[in-house]
Parts: C-alpha cells; structure tokens; sequence
C-alpha cells in the first residue's frame, strides 16, 4: 500500500469513525442509564431506536416536507417529536412489561426474557403498521433536502453536512446529559437510586418515578439516535435497530455498563476500532481480508480488551449487592 | 360487506366440491420473501403465480382436481426456506414449487425437493450452480438467464459502451453477489480493465470504510452485485461523497425501492434477465389483470412468476393425463416439466436437459428516477453454457 493511500485515508477514517461511534454512544447512554438503576438489560431498547428513526421519517415525509420549513427547521421538529415518543414508548414498556415482573420479585433473567419478547413484538408490529410488504422508508432527499447533501472543505478532510449534524446533535445532547445528571437535583436523585434504592426511598425518593423518569431519558436518547441514523443512512425500517442495538450493547460493555462516560468512550472505540478495521484491513493484507470482515476483527479486539478489564474501560468491579 | 364475501367464498367452494369429483386436490406452491426488506420483488412473483392458477388452473380442474395455490414466505434467508422445503415434501398435495427469488435460499431449498423428486421452476434465480448440480439436476429449472452471462455482459457495457478502466466491484457476500461478481471480475480483467474487488455484509448500511477507499482510487465505474435494498442506501452515501461515477449492477436492481431508496437515478444502469413489462408486447395483457386484481404495478420478476407457474401447470396436466387422469406422481411432473414447450409472455419457453432455457434474452436498462420509465438501452440473446455439472 502507498503511503500516500495510507495517509489520504487517515482523515476520513477518523470523521467516520467518529460519526458513527457517537452514535453507538447515544444509543448506549439508553442501556447504561437502565442498567445504572435496575442492575438488568433493556433489549428492547434496539426497538426503541427504531420507532424513533421510523417516527422522524414519517413525520418529515408526511407532514414537514410540505410545510416548505427551511429542512434545517423541520429536523429539529422531528428529532424533538422522534425523542418524545421514543421516550413514552420506552416508559410504557417498562410499565407494561418490567415493572409487573419487578413489584412481584421476578428472578433477574425473567424480565430480560420478556425485554427479548418485546423487541420482537415491536419489531412485528412495526411491520404490520409500515406495511410488510414494503417496510422500508427512505429518509427524505432532493428538493431542499439537497441542503444536507453539501460538503465543508476543511482542506485535509471534507465533511458533509449530515455528518457534521451528527456530531453538533451528539455533542448537545451529551452536554445536556452531563448536566442534567450531575448538576441537577433530578440527576442526583438517578445517581442515588443507582447506588442504593432501598436507602433512596428513605431518604424521601420517589424510586418509581425516578425509574420512569431513567426510561424516558434513556428512550428520548435512542429516538434521537434514530432520526440520526435515518438521515446519515438513508433508510428506516423495522429491523434497523438489531446491528446498531447490538453494537451499542457491545460499546456500554466496553466502557462499563452503568457508566455514562463509559458508554461514550466505548460508543468511539467501538466506531473507530470497526472502521480503521474496514478500511485498512484489505489495504494491508493486499485484499486477502476484506471488508467485511471489519466486525470480527472489532469484537476479537473487544475480547481482548475485556479480558484484562473485565469490567470494562471506566466500569469499577464491585461486589454483590446483598 | 364480510358476510357477503363468506357468503360467495361458500358458494365457490360448493361449485369447485362439485367440479371436483373427489379426485383430491393438487396445489402449486411458491416460495419468495413475502416479508422484510426485499419482499417487493417476492410479492410481485407470488402475485404472477395467483394469476396464472386463476387464468390457466382449469387445465387442472377439467381433470377433476381441485387446484389450491400455496404461498410460502421464505424471508429471503436459506434455512426458512429449507424449513419450508420440509414441510413442502411433507404435504402429498404439492406437486410443484415456482422459487425462489434469492440463489442463496433456492439452493440449499432445492436440495430438500430433490429428495423426492419435487420438481421446482425458478423465476429469477440467475446464480449458474442453481441448474448446474447433480443432485438438482431433474428437479430445478428456471426460465430465466444465468450469471455466468449475465456478469459478462455487464463487463460488456461497462467496457465497450461506458468505456471504464478501472472498476470498484462491491459484492454483498451472497451466492447472488459473490458469483455474479465474480462473473463480471473475471470479463473485465480479460478484457483489460483493472479491478478493485470488495465484499460486504448484505445487511450492512454504513459504508464509509468502501467509500472512502472509492473517493481515493478514482474508479470509472462502481459495479455492485446485491440486492436494491442494499444498492439504494449504498447509491445514496456515495453520491453523497460525491463519486458521480456510473453505478451499474445485476437484476437485484431491478425493483422500484432503488428509486425510493436510491434517490437520484442519474448515471445508473443494471443488466436484468427479466424484460421489462414495456419492451413485452405479449405481457400488455397481463399488466393490465394484474394492476387490476392486485391494485399495484407489475414490476421485476412478476410476469415470470406468471410463467413460471405457468410451466408447473402444464406439466402437472400433462403428468395426469398420462397417468390416466389420476394424480401423477412427483417424478413424472418433474419430468414432463422438461417437455413444456409454449409461447410464454416472457417469451419462448422450453428446457434443455439441465432446465435452462436454450436462449435466454438478457438487458441492460438505464434506471429513471420513476421505475416505471426504466429504459431498455439493449437486449442481447445469449445461448445457455453448459459447464460441467458439479
């Protein structure tokens, strides 16, 4: 491989693997923030992702696109709208199919099955509502959403548009985040329930609430994530959210499932471990490996790394709560 | 509204138990995806099949029989269609299978039918090794082109006509893509044409790490052997990076979601077995029924899951009468599939030993922002080869 090749590649490699491991980030804000407080995994959180992606596109096609908004303005209403159903959708999943199992002391695994079974269902019946036959829904392009199309010329990379929307809605929504969980008394309240939720309900927390609030936090998160990935991928369809859920489940472990900043220092790896492995992989070995096997060099990568922390990059190894 | 329809459904079935004379019933079944990403173009065949039973299902019922059409939905993943496959084998109705649309699923699905002789008429599928195996060999025929000319001739319009050097060629590790990939490699190398050749997950959707590498190498043109649903974010992100080159493809293009998918169609072209409807004068008919019964266009493979279905009829016709009106038996359908020979609305249609058509038509269309104005830039006819059965 030449130098020149090598070098012209770095850049881009860099934004990509960034852009999507900001996104990895924000869907595994959703399942650290659970796990923080209920010790259990929410699988259906890759679903959640989904509604959200398939509400922005349809609102954007149905109802913004027409409006003749600046396109700038008509995301921004859809990435709010997306993270606000997302949210109540992740809330009442936890009503309707964790909380009952959770009052009645159902052993840990029962509700991840029931997490399992519920991102089928959604699944499905997000196919039955988009129409099974044709399920896919591209996210809008042409006319004024040429606008996202355009390019920044920074000289030694040029970044377009969707990607740069990424980054400016991920870096906001970690900011608000941050604040929100360590500067607010809400926040407090989360980081209290996650440590002990006995001692909080004492100290005059309200868990329940505290638990809600979590869902909808971590369901707004994944709505937004959604809408990004439509508009940076193109498509929305019910089963989007498996590979992007599966690989942000993978990023929260890496960084330490129930830490937040673990799950963005795990979302970036992740993202940029599997993108450096996709484009250099087959300009090293001369095309032997190729792409595609971009995945099993990122995981084999995570193996290795969980071996020397098991508990993940920024996770602390602490003993069973009694 | 309801009960009227039960009402007529009643009254159909007590006229048809009457036709029947208890012979028993025979069913046609079909397998495609009737779900998920790529279920557009598997809709479209299991639609062509219900027309052909409803249009040519009383060469059967004059004999007595009852004719039932059986849609499978095999999801367009290998082992939902052997599980199909198994269940087939196990119903002594089923006497033929129009499938599938994906090589992938139809080999590994073919080789349960073999098991007892079910014989299977493909509508689309173009990988060469879906008719070239010995274990398939009396039981799977298509009457559509193979990859083997199908890449070629891509290789050809790319070279001759779009006069490339340098080719990006990205396969979705599908037997699809891989073989007609490899095809298309294989013509473009020996015609002096460098090539770059790429494999990806068919169900990946980020494809920065091939793009980027696409933006640096300057290509001519980027091929790509996978489906439309892959294509058409694939089409999107790279015009996003802006590599305006022409993007030409296999008939995995061929369905109106790359326009959806895809944005705009400048500059893209797939070579195709199935003719559009447009440059099919005997199918007008069949357009027309079919946007009537089923309240859509007919677009990619439906005329040929028409046809398809079609051969599956005769031969089973064809089986009974020479079992003297009774029930025929798997392996006499299978062989009278080889003697069918009529005019089809995809045009001539008869096998030669291995179940290909002796000359297939082959087309390269310059995809339009609307499908249905997809133009026909040429129609070649091609002789089937026949290498080696493996």
């Amino acid at each position: 491989m030449s130098a020149e090749l090598f070098f012209g590649l770095l850049a881009p490699t860099i934004v990509d693997g960034l852009s999507i491991g900001l996104m990895y980030a924000v869907i595994a804000l959703g399942y650290t923030m659970v796990y923080g407080v209920l010790e259990f995994i929410n699988f259906a959180h890759s679903e959640i992702f989904m509604v959200g992606a398939v509400i922005g596109v349809e609102l954007l096609t149905a109802v913004l696109i027409p409006t003749g908004l600046h396109p700038v303005f008509q995301l921004i209403i859809a990435i709010v709208v997306a993270a606000g159903a997302a949210g109540i959708l992740a809330v009442a999943v936890e009503r309707f199919a964790y909380r009952p199992l959770r009052v009645r002391n159902a052993p840990k695994l029962v509700p991840l099955i029931s997490a399992i079974g519920m991102s089928l269902l959604l699944i499905d019946v997000m196919r039955l509502i988009l129409n099974p036959a044709n399920p896919n829904r591209p996210f809008p392009s042409g006319g004024s959403f040429d606008f996202f199309t355009q390019t920044i010329n920074l000289g030694f990379v040029s970044i377009n548009y969707k990607t740069m929307t990424v980054f400016v809605v991920v870096m906001l929504m970690l900011a608000g985040l941050v604040y929100l969980v360590n500067y607010t008394n809400l926040g407090r309240g989360i980081r209290a329930v996650a440590q002990d939720q006995s001692t909080s309900s004492l100290m005059g927390i309200n868990v329940s609430n505290i638990i809600v609030i979590t869902f909808f936090i971590g369901g707004a998160l994944g709505g937004v994530a959604g809408v990004l990935y439509a508009l940076k991928y193109g498509v929305a369809s019910p089963v989007m959210g498996f590979i992007p859920g599966l690989k942000a489940f993978t990023a929260a472990v890496l960084g330490g499932i129930g830490s937040i900043p673990g799950a963005v220092v795990g979302g970036i790896i992740l993202g940029l471990l599997e993108t450096f492995a996709g484009t250099y992989l087959p300009l090293m070995t001369n095309d032997q490996i190729g792409t595609e096997y971009k995945d099993i060099v990122a995981f084999g990568l995570l193996i290795v790394i969980l071996i020397f922390k098991p508990a993940g990059l920024l996770g602390k190894a602490v003993a069973e709560k009694v | 509204m309801k009960k009227r329809y039960l009402g007529l459904a009643v009254l159909a079935a007590l006229a048809m138990g009457a036709e029947a004379q208890n012979k028993g019933v025979i069913k046609i079944a079909s397998q495609t995806p009737l779900s998920g990403g790529q279920s557009k173009l598997g809709v479209a065949i299991s639609n062509g099949v219900r027309l052909a039973v409803d249009d040519e299902g009383k060469l059967i019922t004059s004999l007595g029989f009852r004719l039932e059409y059986a849609p499978f939905d095999d999801q367009a993943k290998a082992e939902q269609g052997v599980a199909n496959a198994n269940r087939m084998i196990n119903d002594g109705d089923i006497l033929g299978v129009v499938g599938h649309l994906n090589s992938g699923v139809a080999i590994p699905s073919s080789e349960v039918y073999a098991r007892v002789s079910l014989p299977a008429v493909s509508p689309a599928n173009t990988n060469p090794l879906v008719t070239d195996r010995k274990s398939t060999v009396n039981v799977m025929s298509r009457i559509c082109g193979r990859d083997d000319v199908q890449g070629p001739a891509g290789a050809d319009y790319v070279i001759d006509t779009l006069k490339a050097k340098k080719i990006y060629v990205i396969n979705d590790k599908t037997a699809y893509g891989e073989g007609l990939a490899a095809a298309f490699a294989a013509r473009a190398k020996a015609k002096g044409a460098s090539t770059t050749e790429i494999g990806i997950e068919a169900s990946e959707r980020d494809f920065a790490t091939i793009l980027n590498r696409a933006v640096a190498e300057k290509p001519d043109v980027v091929y790509y052997a996978g489906i439309y649903d892959q294509a058409g974010p694939l089409l999107k992100q790279m015009r996003a990076r802006s590599i305006n080159v022409p993007f030409v493809g296999g008939d995995g293009l061929d369905g109106s979601d790359l326009q959806a998918l895809g944005g705009s169609m400048k500059n893209v072209f797939f070579t195709t077995t199935a003719v559009p409807l447009s440059s099919l004068p005997a199918a007008r008919g069949f357009a027309q029924r079919y946007n009537s019964k089923f309240n859509v266009a007919a677009e990619g493979y439906a005329a040929y899951g028409y046809d398809a279905a079609r051969v599956i009829i005769r031969a089973i016709a064809a089986a009974a009468k020479g079992n003297k009106n009774n029930k025929p038996s798997r392996e006499s359908v299978a062989a009278e599939v080889r003697k069918v020979k009529f005019q089809g609305i995809t045009g001539a249609i008869s096998f030669n030993n291995r179940g290909d058509l002796p000359v297939a038509k082959y087309v390269i269309v310059a995809a339009q922002d609307n499908y249905d104005d997809n133009k026909v830039s040429k129609i070649v006819s091609v002789a089937a080869p026949t290498p080696d059965l493996k």
